[in-house]
Protein backbone atom coordinates (compact mmCIF):
# COMPACT_ATOMS: atom_id res chain seq x y z
CA UNK A 1 0.00 0.00 0.00
CA UNK A 2 1.18 3.49 -0.73
CA UNK A 3 1.13 6.34 1.72
CA UNK A 4 -0.65 9.44 0.51
CA UNK A 5 1.95 12.14 1.02
CA UNK A 6 0.68 15.26 2.77
CA UNK A 7 1.43 18.55 1.07
CA UNK A 8 1.96 21.89 2.77
CA UNK A 9 -1.50 22.83 1.57
CA UNK A 10 -2.99 19.77 3.30
CA UNK A 11 -1.41 20.76 6.60
CA UNK A 12 -2.53 24.36 6.21
CA UNK A 13 -6.10 23.12 5.97
CA UNK A 14 -5.58 21.46 9.37
CA UNK A 15 -3.94 24.60 10.73
CA UNK A 16 -7.11 26.53 9.81
CA UNK A 17 -8.90 24.55 12.50
CA UNK A 18 -6.39 25.71 15.12
CA UNK A 19 -6.84 29.30 13.94
CA UNK A 20 -10.60 28.89 14.25
CA UNK A 21 -10.16 27.55 17.75
CA UNK A 22 -7.93 30.46 18.71
CA UNK A 23 -10.48 32.89 17.25
CA UNK A 24 -13.25 31.30 19.24
CA UNK A 25 -11.11 31.51 22.36
CA UNK A 26 -10.71 35.27 21.86
CA UNK A 27 -14.45 35.60 21.31
CA UNK A 28 -15.24 33.69 24.50
CA UNK A 29 -12.50 35.49 26.46
CA UNK A 30 -10.91 32.19 27.44
CA UNK A 31 -7.47 33.79 27.41
CA UNK A 32 -6.13 30.76 25.58
CA UNK A 33 -5.52 32.19 22.13
CA UNK A 34 -1.87 32.97 22.77
CA UNK A 35 -1.20 29.65 24.37
CA UNK A 36 -2.91 27.71 21.60
CA UNK A 37 -0.96 29.57 18.93
CA UNK A 38 2.38 29.18 20.66
CA UNK A 39 1.78 25.50 21.36
CA UNK A 40 0.77 24.90 17.76
CA UNK A 41 3.86 26.69 16.46
CA UNK A 42 6.01 24.70 18.88
CA UNK A 43 4.49 21.48 17.58
CA UNK A 44 5.33 22.39 14.01
CA UNK A 45 8.87 23.53 14.74
CA UNK A 46 9.73 20.72 17.15
CA UNK A 47 8.33 18.00 14.96
CA UNK A 48 9.96 19.34 11.80
CA UNK A 49 13.27 19.47 13.64
CA UNK A 50 12.97 15.94 14.98
CA UNK A 51 11.91 14.84 11.50
CA UNK A 52 15.13 16.23 10.09
CA UNK A 53 17.17 14.70 12.91
CA UNK A 54 15.55 11.30 12.43
CA UNK A 55 16.10 11.45 8.69
CA UNK A 56 19.82 12.00 9.24
CA UNK A 57 19.95 9.45 12.02
CA UNK A 58 18.26 6.72 10.01
CA UNK A 59 20.67 7.32 7.15
CA UNK A 60 23.68 6.44 9.30
CA UNK A 61 23.16 3.73 11.90
CA UNK A 62 25.53 4.91 14.63
CA UNK A 63 25.46 3.96 18.28
CA UNK A 64 27.03 7.28 19.27
CA UNK A 65 24.32 9.37 17.63
CA UNK A 66 21.52 7.19 18.90
CA UNK A 67 22.94 7.44 22.42
CA UNK A 68 23.31 11.19 22.19
CA UNK A 69 19.75 11.71 21.04
CA UNK A 70 18.48 9.30 23.72
CA UNK A 71 20.37 11.20 26.37
CA UNK A 72 18.94 14.49 25.16
CA UNK A 73 15.43 13.04 25.25
CA UNK A 74 16.02 11.79 28.79
CA UNK A 75 17.28 15.15 30.02
CA UNK A 76 14.30 16.98 28.55
CA UNK A 77 11.90 14.44 30.06
CA UNK A 78 13.65 14.91 33.41
CA UNK A 79 13.15 18.64 33.21
CA UNK A 80 9.49 18.11 32.42
CA UNK A 81 9.02 15.82 35.44
CA UNK A 82 10.58 18.47 37.66
CA UNK A 83 8.45 21.26 36.23
CA UNK A 84 5.24 19.32 36.85
CA UNK A 85 5.77 19.06 40.59
CA UNK A 86 4.36 21.66 42.90
CA UNK A 87 6.66 20.85 45.79
CA UNK A 88 9.84 19.24 44.64
CA UNK A 89 13.08 18.29 46.30
CA UNK A 90 15.60 21.10 46.49
CA UNK A 91 18.89 21.16 44.65
CA UNK A 92 20.10 18.32 42.47
CA UNK A 93 17.51 15.96 43.90
CA UNK A 94 14.68 17.86 42.27
CA UNK A 95 16.03 17.11 38.84
CA UNK A 96 17.95 13.94 39.51
CA UNK A 97 15.28 11.80 41.15
CA UNK A 98 12.85 11.66 38.24
CA UNK A 99 15.58 11.57 35.62
CA UNK A 100 17.43 8.73 37.32
CA UNK A 101 14.30 6.59 37.73
CA UNK A 102 13.26 7.16 34.14
CA UNK A 103 16.76 6.35 32.95
CA UNK A 104 16.91 3.06 34.82
CA UNK A 105 13.56 1.77 33.72
CA UNK A 106 13.06 3.27 30.23
CA UNK A 107 16.53 2.52 28.96
CA UNK A 108 16.64 -1.01 30.35
CA UNK A 109 13.23 -1.89 28.95
CA UNK A 110 13.91 -0.32 25.56
CA UNK A 111 17.15 -2.25 25.21
CA UNK A 112 15.34 -5.39 26.36
CA UNK A 113 12.62 -4.87 23.75
CA UNK A 114 15.15 -4.21 21.01
CA UNK A 115 17.35 -7.20 21.74
CA UNK A 116 15.02 -9.83 23.17
CA UNK A 117 11.61 -9.03 21.72
CA UNK A 118 12.03 -7.38 18.33
CA UNK A 119 15.56 -8.55 17.65
CA UNK A 120 16.72 -5.70 15.42
CA UNK A 121 20.17 -5.85 13.87
CA UNK A 122 22.13 -4.00 15.10
CA UNK A 123 20.09 -3.66 18.27
CA UNK A 124 20.37 0.13 18.24
CA UNK A 125 18.82 0.51 14.76
CA UNK A 126 17.47 4.05 15.17
CA UNK A 127 14.24 3.43 13.26
CA UNK A 128 13.19 1.17 16.13
CA UNK A 129 15.23 2.45 19.06
CA UNK A 130 14.26 6.13 18.96
CA UNK A 131 10.46 5.81 18.57
CA UNK A 132 10.38 3.07 21.21
CA UNK A 133 12.37 5.10 23.69
CA UNK A 134 10.32 8.17 22.87
CA UNK A 135 7.04 6.50 23.66
CA UNK A 136 8.56 4.95 26.74
CA UNK A 137 9.89 8.24 28.08
CA UNK A 138 6.73 10.14 27.23
CA UNK A 139 4.54 7.86 29.29
CA UNK A 140 7.05 7.21 32.05
CA UNK A 141 7.37 10.95 32.45
CA UNK A 142 3.65 11.26 33.14
CA UNK A 143 3.70 8.44 35.66
CA UNK A 144 6.76 9.62 37.55
CA UNK A 145 5.66 13.23 37.73
CA UNK A 146 2.16 12.32 38.92
CA UNK A 147 3.55 10.01 41.58
CA UNK A 148 6.23 12.36 42.87
CA UNK A 149 3.84 15.28 42.93
CA UNK A 150 1.39 13.24 44.98
CA UNK A 151 4.16 12.02 47.28
CA UNK A 152 5.57 15.42 48.13
CA UNK A 153 2.31 17.35 48.39
CA UNK A 154 0.73 14.70 50.59
CA UNK A 155 3.76 14.36 52.79
CA UNK A 156 3.56 18.12 53.24
CA UNK A 157 -0.16 18.16 53.99
CA UNK A 158 -0.03 15.14 56.27
CA UNK A 159 3.16 15.98 58.12
CA UNK A 160 1.38 15.91 61.49
CA UNK A 161 -0.02 12.45 60.80
CA UNK A 162 3.36 11.15 59.66
CA UNK A 163 5.06 12.56 62.73
CA UNK A 164 2.36 11.16 65.01
CA UNK A 165 3.13 7.73 63.61
CA UNK A 166 6.87 8.21 64.09
CA UNK A 167 6.23 9.30 67.66
CA UNK A 168 4.36 6.08 68.33
CA UNK A 169 7.40 4.13 67.22
CA UNK A 170 6.60 3.31 63.61
CA UNK A 171 9.52 3.28 61.19
CA UNK A 172 9.60 5.68 58.23
CA UNK A 173 8.32 3.09 55.77
CA UNK A 174 5.18 2.45 57.78
CA UNK A 175 4.69 6.08 58.70
CA UNK A 176 4.58 7.18 55.06
CA UNK A 177 3.33 3.84 53.71
CA UNK A 178 -0.20 4.95 52.82
CA UNK A 179 1.13 7.93 50.94
CA UNK A 180 3.72 5.98 48.95
CA UNK A 181 1.16 3.35 47.96
CA UNK A 182 -1.30 6.03 46.85
CA UNK A 183 1.43 7.79 44.88
CA UNK A 184 2.43 4.68 42.97
CA UNK A 185 -1.21 3.93 42.26
CA UNK A 186 -1.83 7.43 40.92
CA UNK A 187 1.28 7.21 38.76
CA UNK A 188 0.26 3.90 37.21
CA UNK A 189 -3.43 4.63 36.75
CA UNK A 190 -3.23 6.34 33.34
CA UNK A 191 -1.45 3.37 31.78
CA UNK A 192 -3.71 0.77 33.36
CA UNK A 193 -6.73 2.71 32.17
CA UNK A 194 -5.24 3.06 28.71
CA UNK A 195 -4.69 -0.72 28.52
CA UNK A 196 -8.23 -1.39 29.66
CA UNK A 197 -9.76 1.01 27.16
CA UNK A 198 -7.47 0.20 24.23
CA UNK A 199 -9.35 -0.80 21.11
CA UNK A 200 -12.79 -0.28 22.60
CA UNK A 201 -12.87 3.35 23.51
CA UNK A 202 -9.82 4.52 21.64
CA UNK A 203 -7.55 3.35 18.89
CA UNK A 204 -4.08 3.96 20.29
CA UNK A 205 -2.11 6.61 18.45
CA UNK A 206 0.82 4.49 17.44
CA UNK A 207 -1.37 1.80 15.89
CA UNK A 208 -3.47 4.39 14.12
CA UNK A 209 -0.31 5.92 12.70
CA UNK A 210 0.96 2.61 11.43
CA UNK A 211 -2.37 1.77 9.83
CA UNK A 212 -2.56 5.19 8.21
CA UNK A 213 0.87 4.66 6.75
CA UNK A 214 -0.17 1.36 5.23
CA UNK A 215 0.80 -1.32 7.71
CA UNK A 216 -1.44 -4.36 7.78
CA UNK A 217 -3.82 -3.95 10.79
CA UNK A 218 -2.85 -7.19 12.56
CA UNK A 219 0.84 -6.19 12.38
CA UNK A 220 0.00 -2.79 13.81
CA UNK A 221 -2.04 -4.41 16.57
CA UNK A 222 0.82 -6.68 17.55
CA UNK A 223 3.18 -3.73 17.78
CA UNK A 224 0.64 -1.82 19.79
CA UNK A 225 0.33 -4.68 22.28
CA UNK A 226 4.09 -4.81 22.63
CA UNK A 227 4.24 -1.06 23.18
CA UNK A 228 1.40 -1.11 25.72
CA UNK A 229 3.13 -3.79 27.77
CA UNK A 230 6.49 -2.09 27.58
CA UNK A 231 5.11 1.29 28.50
CA UNK A 232 3.05 -0.03 31.38
CA UNK A 233 5.99 -1.98 32.78
CA UNK A 234 8.33 0.95 32.26
CA UNK A 235 5.97 3.41 33.88
CA UNK A 236 5.31 1.03 36.76
CA UNK A 237 8.94 0.30 37.54
CA UNK A 238 10.14 3.88 37.31
CA UNK A 239 7.16 5.14 39.31
CA UNK A 240 7.89 2.66 42.08
CA UNK A 241 11.59 3.45 42.02
CA UNK A 242 11.11 7.21 42.08
CA UNK A 243 8.47 7.04 44.79
CA UNK A 244 10.53 4.76 46.98
CA UNK A 245 13.73 6.79 46.69
CA UNK A 246 11.74 9.99 47.11
CA UNK A 247 9.97 8.70 50.22
CA UNK A 248 13.29 7.61 51.71
CA UNK A 249 14.78 11.02 51.02
CA UNK A 250 11.94 12.68 52.92
CA UNK A 251 13.53 11.17 56.03
CA UNK A 252 17.10 11.43 57.26
CA UNK A 253 19.29 8.75 58.84
CA UNK A 254 17.51 9.26 62.19
CA UNK A 255 14.17 8.79 60.43
CA UNK A 256 13.07 12.36 61.00
CA UNK A 257 10.62 13.81 58.52
CA UNK A 258 12.70 16.37 56.62
CA UNK A 259 10.26 18.57 54.74
CA UNK A 260 13.01 21.19 54.61
CA UNK A 261 14.43 19.10 51.79
CA UNK A 262 11.51 20.20 49.63
CA UNK A 263 11.84 23.54 47.94
CA UNK B 1 13.77 3.63 87.22
CA UNK B 2 14.64 5.67 84.17
CA UNK B 3 16.95 8.66 84.02
CA UNK B 4 16.89 11.10 81.15
CA UNK B 5 20.14 13.00 80.79
CA UNK B 6 20.77 15.80 78.32
CA UNK B 7 24.35 16.80 77.53
CA UNK B 8 25.06 20.10 75.81
CA UNK B 9 21.66 19.66 74.29
CA UNK B 10 20.54 22.43 71.97
CA UNK B 11 18.13 22.95 69.13
CA UNK B 12 17.99 25.85 66.69
CA UNK B 13 18.37 29.03 68.72
CA UNK B 14 17.98 27.45 72.18
CA UNK B 15 21.21 27.60 74.15
CA UNK B 16 22.93 24.32 75.09
CA UNK B 17 21.60 22.71 78.22
CA UNK B 18 22.77 20.06 80.64
CA UNK B 19 19.93 18.47 82.52
CA UNK B 20 19.23 15.28 84.42
CA UNK B 21 15.63 14.27 84.97
CA UNK B 22 14.95 11.41 87.36
CA UNK B 23 11.63 10.13 88.56
CA UNK B 24 10.16 13.60 88.90
CA UNK B 25 7.80 16.15 87.42
CA UNK B 26 9.49 18.95 85.57
CA UNK B 27 7.23 21.75 84.44
CA UNK B 28 8.40 23.88 81.57
CA UNK B 29 6.89 27.25 80.75
CA UNK B 30 7.70 30.23 78.61
CA UNK B 31 6.04 32.60 76.19
CA UNK B 32 4.57 31.07 73.06
CA UNK B 33 7.22 30.81 70.42
CA UNK B 34 9.92 30.54 73.06
CA UNK B 35 10.80 27.01 71.93
CA UNK B 36 9.08 24.71 74.41
CA UNK B 37 7.62 22.37 71.77
CA UNK B 38 10.85 22.57 69.82
CA UNK B 39 12.75 21.38 72.87
CA UNK B 40 10.46 18.40 73.46
CA UNK B 41 10.44 17.47 69.78
CA UNK B 42 14.22 17.50 69.77
CA UNK B 43 14.39 15.16 72.75
CA UNK B 44 12.05 12.80 70.88
CA UNK B 45 14.59 13.06 68.01
CA UNK B 46 11.97 14.39 65.61
CA UNK B 47 14.08 17.35 64.59
CA UNK B 48 17.77 17.97 64.09
CA UNK B 49 19.56 19.00 67.26
CA UNK B 50 23.01 19.22 68.78
CA UNK B 51 24.35 17.48 71.83
CA UNK B 52 23.25 14.13 73.16
CA UNK B 53 20.24 12.76 75.00
CA UNK B 54 20.73 9.65 77.12
CA UNK B 55 18.18 7.34 78.60
CA UNK B 56 19.60 5.06 81.27
CA UNK B 57 23.08 5.65 79.86
CA UNK B 58 22.04 4.66 76.35
CA UNK B 59 22.73 7.32 73.77
CA UNK B 60 19.92 8.46 71.53
CA UNK B 61 22.25 8.57 68.54
CA UNK B 62 23.13 4.92 68.97
CA UNK B 63 19.61 3.55 69.28
CA UNK B 64 17.19 2.77 66.50
CA UNK B 65 15.09 5.94 66.19
CA UNK B 66 11.75 4.10 66.27
CA UNK B 67 12.80 2.38 69.50
CA UNK B 68 13.96 5.68 71.01
CA UNK B 69 10.63 7.33 70.25
CA UNK B 70 8.76 4.46 71.87
CA UNK B 71 10.82 4.95 75.02
CA UNK B 72 10.51 8.70 75.00
CA UNK B 73 6.77 9.23 74.85
CA UNK B 74 6.08 12.61 73.29
CA UNK B 75 2.56 14.02 73.31
CA UNK B 76 2.14 16.84 70.82
CA UNK B 77 -0.10 19.78 71.63
CA UNK B 78 -2.43 18.82 68.83
CA UNK B 79 -3.16 15.15 68.26
CA UNK B 80 -2.99 13.71 64.76
CA UNK B 81 -4.96 10.76 63.38
CA UNK B 82 -4.28 8.97 60.12
CA UNK B 83 -7.26 6.66 59.62
CA UNK B 84 -11.02 6.98 60.18
CA UNK B 85 -11.65 4.85 63.24
CA UNK B 86 -10.24 5.57 66.68
CA UNK B 87 -9.47 1.92 67.37
CA UNK B 88 -7.19 1.61 64.34
CA UNK B 89 -4.70 3.89 66.05
CA UNK B 90 -4.28 1.58 69.02
CA UNK B 91 -2.18 -1.56 69.05
CA UNK B 92 -4.21 -3.38 71.70
CA UNK B 93 -7.96 -3.86 71.87
CA UNK B 94 -8.35 -3.03 75.53
CA UNK B 95 -6.82 0.14 76.71
CA UNK B 96 -6.56 0.24 80.48
CA UNK B 97 -6.36 4.02 80.60
CA UNK B 98 -9.68 4.84 78.94
CA UNK B 99 -11.79 4.60 82.08
CA UNK B 100 -9.50 6.82 84.12
CA UNK B 101 -9.80 9.39 81.34
CA UNK B 102 -13.63 9.23 81.49
CA UNK B 103 -13.83 7.60 78.08
CA UNK B 104 -16.25 4.71 77.46
CA UNK B 105 -14.85 1.45 76.12
CA UNK B 106 -16.86 1.72 72.91
CA UNK B 107 -14.90 4.83 71.96
CA UNK B 108 -12.65 2.46 70.00
CA UNK B 109 -15.36 2.22 67.35
CA UNK B 110 -15.85 5.98 67.11
CA UNK B 111 -15.07 7.98 63.99
CA UNK B 112 -12.13 10.25 64.64
CA UNK B 113 -13.82 13.05 62.70
CA UNK B 114 -16.72 13.06 65.15
CA UNK B 115 -14.62 13.36 68.28
CA UNK B 116 -14.28 16.70 70.00
CA UNK B 117 -10.85 18.26 70.50
CA UNK B 118 -10.94 17.29 74.17
CA UNK B 119 -11.88 13.70 73.40
CA UNK B 120 -9.10 13.45 70.84
CA UNK B 121 -6.63 14.84 73.35
CA UNK B 122 -7.59 12.24 75.97
CA UNK B 123 -7.54 9.47 73.38
CA UNK B 124 -4.07 10.61 72.35
CA UNK B 125 -2.91 10.30 75.95
CA UNK B 126 -4.34 6.78 76.18
CA UNK B 127 -2.69 5.92 72.87
CA UNK B 128 0.66 7.18 74.09
CA UNK B 129 0.60 5.44 77.46
CA UNK B 130 -0.31 2.16 75.80
CA UNK B 131 3.26 2.08 74.46
CA UNK B 132 4.55 2.19 78.04
CA UNK B 133 7.09 4.94 77.44
CA UNK B 134 9.92 5.23 79.97
CA UNK B 135 9.83 9.02 79.83
CA UNK B 136 6.90 11.35 79.24
CA UNK B 137 7.26 14.56 77.28
CA UNK B 138 3.89 16.26 77.39
CA UNK B 139 3.24 19.40 75.40
CA UNK B 140 0.31 21.19 77.05
CA UNK B 141 -1.60 17.94 77.58
CA UNK B 142 -4.57 19.58 79.25
CA UNK B 143 -4.86 22.82 77.27
CA UNK B 144 -8.07 21.81 75.51
CA UNK B 145 -9.74 20.01 78.42
CA UNK B 146 -12.53 20.89 80.86
CA UNK B 147 -11.64 21.06 84.59
CA UNK B 148 -12.85 17.51 85.34
CA UNK B 149 -10.77 16.07 82.56
CA UNK B 150 -7.76 18.15 83.60
CA UNK B 151 -7.90 16.53 87.03
CA UNK B 152 -8.37 13.09 85.49
CA UNK B 153 -5.31 13.53 83.29
CA UNK B 154 -3.21 14.89 86.12
CA UNK B 155 -3.97 12.01 88.42
CA UNK B 156 -3.54 9.45 85.65
CA UNK B 157 -0.10 10.79 84.79
CA UNK B 158 0.83 10.89 88.48
CA UNK B 159 -0.19 7.22 88.85
CA UNK B 160 1.76 6.31 85.76
CA UNK B 161 4.86 8.06 87.04
CA UNK B 162 4.63 6.36 90.40
CA UNK B 163 4.10 2.96 88.83
CA UNK B 164 6.89 3.12 86.25
CA UNK B 165 9.23 5.64 87.90
CA UNK B 166 9.11 7.71 84.77
CA UNK B 167 10.62 11.19 84.40
CA UNK B 168 8.14 13.75 83.11
CA UNK B 169 8.62 17.04 81.32
CA UNK B 170 5.28 18.80 81.23
CA UNK B 171 4.79 22.01 79.29
CA UNK B 172 2.15 24.23 80.84
CA UNK B 173 1.04 27.85 80.94
CA UNK B 174 -1.21 27.30 83.92
CA UNK B 175 0.52 28.58 87.06
CA UNK B 176 -1.87 26.72 89.37
CA UNK B 177 -1.25 23.50 87.51
CA UNK B 178 2.49 24.02 87.72
CA UNK B 179 2.14 24.60 91.45
CA UNK B 180 0.10 21.39 91.81
CA UNK B 181 2.45 19.18 89.83
CA UNK B 182 6.00 20.45 89.62
CA UNK B 183 8.88 18.99 91.56
CA UNK B 184 11.09 21.37 89.62
CA UNK B 185 10.16 24.33 87.42
CA UNK B 186 11.96 25.54 84.32
CA UNK B 187 11.33 28.55 82.18
CA UNK B 188 12.55 29.54 78.75
CA UNK B 189 13.59 33.18 78.61
CA UNK B 190 15.71 34.64 75.82
CA UNK B 191 16.52 31.26 74.31
CA UNK B 192 17.75 29.94 77.60
CA UNK B 193 16.19 27.19 79.67
CA UNK B 194 16.68 27.95 83.36
CA UNK B 195 15.48 26.44 86.57
CA UNK B 196 13.16 28.69 88.52
CA UNK B 197 13.32 28.55 92.32
CA UNK B 198 10.10 27.58 94.02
Amino acid sequence: MNVISLSTFDLSMAALLILALAGLSILLKLGLANRISIAAIRTVVQLLLIGLVLKELFAQVSLVWVSLLSLLMLLIAGREVMARQQRRFGGLWGYGLGTFSMFISSFTLTVYALIVVIGTDPWYTPQYAIPLLGMMLGNTMTGVSLALDKLTTHAWQQRNEIEARLILGQDWKTAIGDITRDSVRIGMMPMINAMAAAGIVSLPGMMTGQILSGTEPMEAVKYQILIMFLITAGTGFSTMLATWIGARHLFDDRQRLRLDRLS
Amino acid sequence: MAILRLENFSVLTLKPLNLEVKEEFICLSGASGAGKSLFLRAIADLIVHQGEANLDEQKCSEINPAQWRKWVGFLSAESAWWTDKVGEHFSKENNQYLRQLNLPEECMSWDVSRCSTGEKQRLAIARLLEQQPKVLLLDEPTASLDPTSVMAVESLIKNYVNKFDAPVIWVSHDQLQIKRLADRKFKIINNEINEVEA
